[in-house]
């Protein structure tokens, strides 16, 4: 019962380091990394908490979700990363322009 | 730096209130599980999974095909990467994708076959042949030119055709949109898996190669 808990809680700081790592690094690759980890945190909540209860089978529903997630979050990947390129090609540099600091 | 200072803490009580909330949520409300399980005889699989994915919530995963054609159709209008450096395999790359590539697909196949009774289904599989595909791609293999235009474009929409086409035969003979009648829901169900399957892996694929192909040849 307790290491369903143990999982969503590894779930919660996954998403808590990805958003760390999006917040504090300019890279966007760095970024784009940071948010895959971070939506692996969730699918890792969604899918410990569909079986805390231990009476009843998991709940198959969150499981789809993740399921469709993962592959959505691969595809959302595959743009991220051509959106990068583009604006590596565009400005030289792989980080967006940074207007109060520059 | 001044915005630094203040990171750490605030991203230690938002994991805490997380943990919290993720440890304080109330045991769930037993209606949908015992619901699916009533009803699992009409779904027509036996896994409760892709029951959930193809029949109950089948309108989540119609949309879903769409947003992976509609990010694919986004790789594709922004161009691609004219100067992307192709290098030839290395000899055990060679060797090694003539010999998984065959694997993939017959366990691609598998899995979306055994995906009405176990772990398994049409996103698992198609994956896999995305992967199929991605290996392909690393040793220098492109889809020919015949190929590249009508035949790979109708590959990608014939999942969400398929599931589409599926629904609106159901609404003109007299039933509800996507709401299987009983006797062929697993018929159908594997059908739309199936071209969701093929379309799954090519849409990840084409993504992988970041532009429209056969536009390089020309």
């Amino acid at each position: 019962m307790s290491y369903v808990y143990l999982y969503a809680l590894l779930g919660v700081s996954l998403f808590v380091l990805g958003l760390n790592a999006l917040i504090v690094h300019a890279h966007l690759l760095r970024k784009i990394l940071a948010v895959n980890v971070m939506s692996t945190g969730v699918f890792l909540v969604l899918v410990a908490l569909s079986s805390r209860n231990e009476e009843v089978l998991p709940d198959p529903v969150p499981h789809a979700m993740v399921i469709t997630g993962i592959v959505v979050s691969v595809s959302a990947t595959a743009l991220a990363l051509i959106l990068m390129l583009k604006v590596n090609r565009a400005t030289g540099k792989n980080e967006l322009p940074d207007r109060g600091r520059d | 730096m001044e915005r630094s200072r203040w990171l750490l803490p605030l991203l230690l009580m938002l994991c805490l209130g997380l943990g919290y909330t993720v440890l304080s949520m109330p045991e769930p409300v037993e209606g949908l599980p015992e619901m699916l399980v009533d009803n699992m005889e009409v779904a027509g699989v036996s896994n409760p999974v892709t029951a959930v994915l193809l029949n109950f919530r089948g309108y989540d995963t119609l949309l879903e095909m769409g947003v992976l054609l509609v990010a694919l159709l986004g790789v594709w209008s922004l161009g691609g990467i004219p100067d992307y450096r192709e290098s030839s395999p290395g000899l055990v790359l060679d060797i090694m994708s003539r010999q998984l590539v065959p694997v993939l697909i017959l366990v691609a196949g598998y899995l979306l076959w055994v995906g009405a009774d176990a772990p398994g289904g049409a996103f698992q599989a198609g994956s896999l042949l995305g992967a199929a595909g991605v290996l392909l791609l690393l040793c220098g293999w492109r889809i020919g030119n015949r190929c590249s235009g009508l035949p790979l474009r109708f590959l990608l929409i014939l999942g969400l055709g398929m599931f589409v086409v599926a629904g609106t035969g159901l609404l003109l003979i007299g039933g509800e949109f996507l709401q299987y009648p009983s006797p062929v829901a697993r018929e159908l169900i594997l059908m739309i898996e199936a071209a969701a399957t093929l379309s799954i892996g090519a849409t990840l694929a084409a993504m992988f190669l970041g532009s429209l192909p056969g536009g390089a040849d020309k």
